[in-house]
């Protein structure tokens, strides 16, 4: 059988010590025996090592930072999808998600698919709103409250006790164990991601993390269960094993269900000395750590294509148990050429 | 006194939980009492055999094996009683 030729347009080529999902989004996608894949990064940075990654990435273009709104993205994808009759879209930050979900039917009215989660689902599982959403779905959420000043830290961290996590909107996370701690890890996540602020309470416990694929209509699509095993200092995984525990599936499943969840997520949990489990954060967005999954027999990134492109995708009943991924870092050596061609023209 | 049924134990003494990812060690005293529990024996039963194939006080081997069954249980490797 032929081999489905699509041209597919991925961001997160990140692949630094805090990772973007974009390069194990692109081997899985690349290791899938139905796709004749060109793929096309999307960068913000001229030094995201995907760029450079030329057997995995065909070509890349830098398009504007979020900030810059969507009008800016959607003008630049124009351009990009004149030269590269783009068939789809996987887009892997969070901070870019608003955009693209604002745009996903001007892009489906141009001939781009994407598979996001609406607005609403999108807005409901902000961090900000993980109290209110543990209330409605019946999970246990650590206590936590957002803060927009110093006076309403000091105010908050009144009624907690110490350690507390201090929480960007989008990303970063810090343990702190004192005041001036807290105000120090609050003013670093809110120069680099604005207001406000998370202050969670501190459960300890093991951190356990779930990717889910749900298909919009309340299936789960996709779940493997993974344990963290090496934590960088950033709380990244740097090893992690895939671990049997049913109600973290059964707890993926639930979500997925009742909120009709379209798209990659990832449930970021701690199971407590008590065998709880607290439920930290929903990640909208597929995880750097998907090619465990792929190594565990559900490859999830060719499984979202499949459901962007419409075609049938019967769910995974069954992953291996016990493998592990050990991540590593490897240096490319990279001519001053290709750097000069990309950041002149934009392109590369 | 019962291991989980998932759990499972190679045998070069790598222990693996497959609901926690947690995994362990064992020497070969180790591998050999964790066996034994395996297959059913008691904590006096495990005494005896162990004590005709080793050189060893009652007392110190009662305790050592005490101890080490109550490391099975609090790293979750044990059937709740």
């Amino acid at each position: 059988m032929s081999r489905l030729k699509v041209t597919i347009a991925v961001t997160g080529l990140n692949n630094i010590d805090s990772p973007g999902p974009g390069i194990p989004v692109i081997r899985g996608i690349r290791e899938s025996p139905d796709f004749d894949t060109r793929i096309i990064g999307l960068a913000y940075e001229h030094l995201e090592p995907g760029i450079y990654m030329r057997d995995l990435v065909d070509k890349t273009y830098m398009i504007p930072y979020p900030a810059e709104g969507k009008e800016a993205l959607f003008r630049r994808l124009e351009e990009i999808h004149i030269r590269e009759k783009l068939d789809v879209i996987i887009p892997n930050f969070d901070a870019e998600l608003f955009s693209f979900i604002k745009l996903e039917k001007k892009l489906k009215d141009i001939g781009i698919k994407t598979y996001l989660p609406t607005m609403e689902q999108f807005d409901e599982r902000n961090k900000s709103n993980l109290s209110a959403y543990g209330d409605k779905y019946g999970v246990k959420v650590p206590s936590g409250l957002e803060v927009f000043s110093i006076a309403d830290l000091d105010n908050t961290l009144k009624s907690m006790n110490y350690p507390v996590m201090i929480k960007g909107k989008y990303y970063d996370a810090y343990k702190a164990n004192s005041f001036e701690q807290a105000v120090n890890y609050f003013s670093k996540v809110s120069a680099k991601w604005g207001l406000p602020v998370i202050i969670q309470e501190f459960i300890r416990g093991t951190e356990v993390n779930v990717i889910a694929l749900g298909d919009g209509k309340g299936n789960l699509i996709a779940a493997v269960p993974m344990r963290k095993q090496y934590i960088t200092d950033k709380g990244k995984a740097w090893g992690g094993i895939t671990i049997d525990d049913r109600s973290m599936l059964e707890l993926a499943g639930k979500i997925i269900s009742q909120t009709k969840w379209k798209g990659g997520m990832e449930l970021e949990l701690i199971r407590s000395a008590e065998n709880e489990l607290y439920l930290l954060e929903i990640n909208p967005r597929i995880p750097a750590w998907v090619y465990l999954a792929v190594g565990a027999g559900q490859n999830i990134p060719e499984a979202l294509l499949k459901l962007t492109l419409g075609m049938e995708v019967r769910p995974f009943k069954t992953y291996a148990v016990g493998k592990m991924f050990v991540r590593y870092s490897y240096d490319m050596i990279v001519d001053l050429e290709l750097f000069s061609r990309l950041t002149t023209s934009g392109e590369l | 006194m019962v291991i989980k049924g998932n759990i499972a134990l190679s045998e070069n003494g790598f222990i693996f939980n497959p609901s926690t990812g947690d995994s362990f060690t064992l020497n070969n005293t180790g591998k050999e009492v964790l066996i034994l529990i395996k297959e059913g024996r008691n904590i006096s039963q495990i005494m005896e055999l162990l004590s005709e194939k080793y050189d060893i006080d009652r007392i110190s081997l009662e305790r050592y094996i005490s101890d080490f069954v109550n490391d099975l249980s609090a790293n979750n490797l044990m059937e709740e009683e």
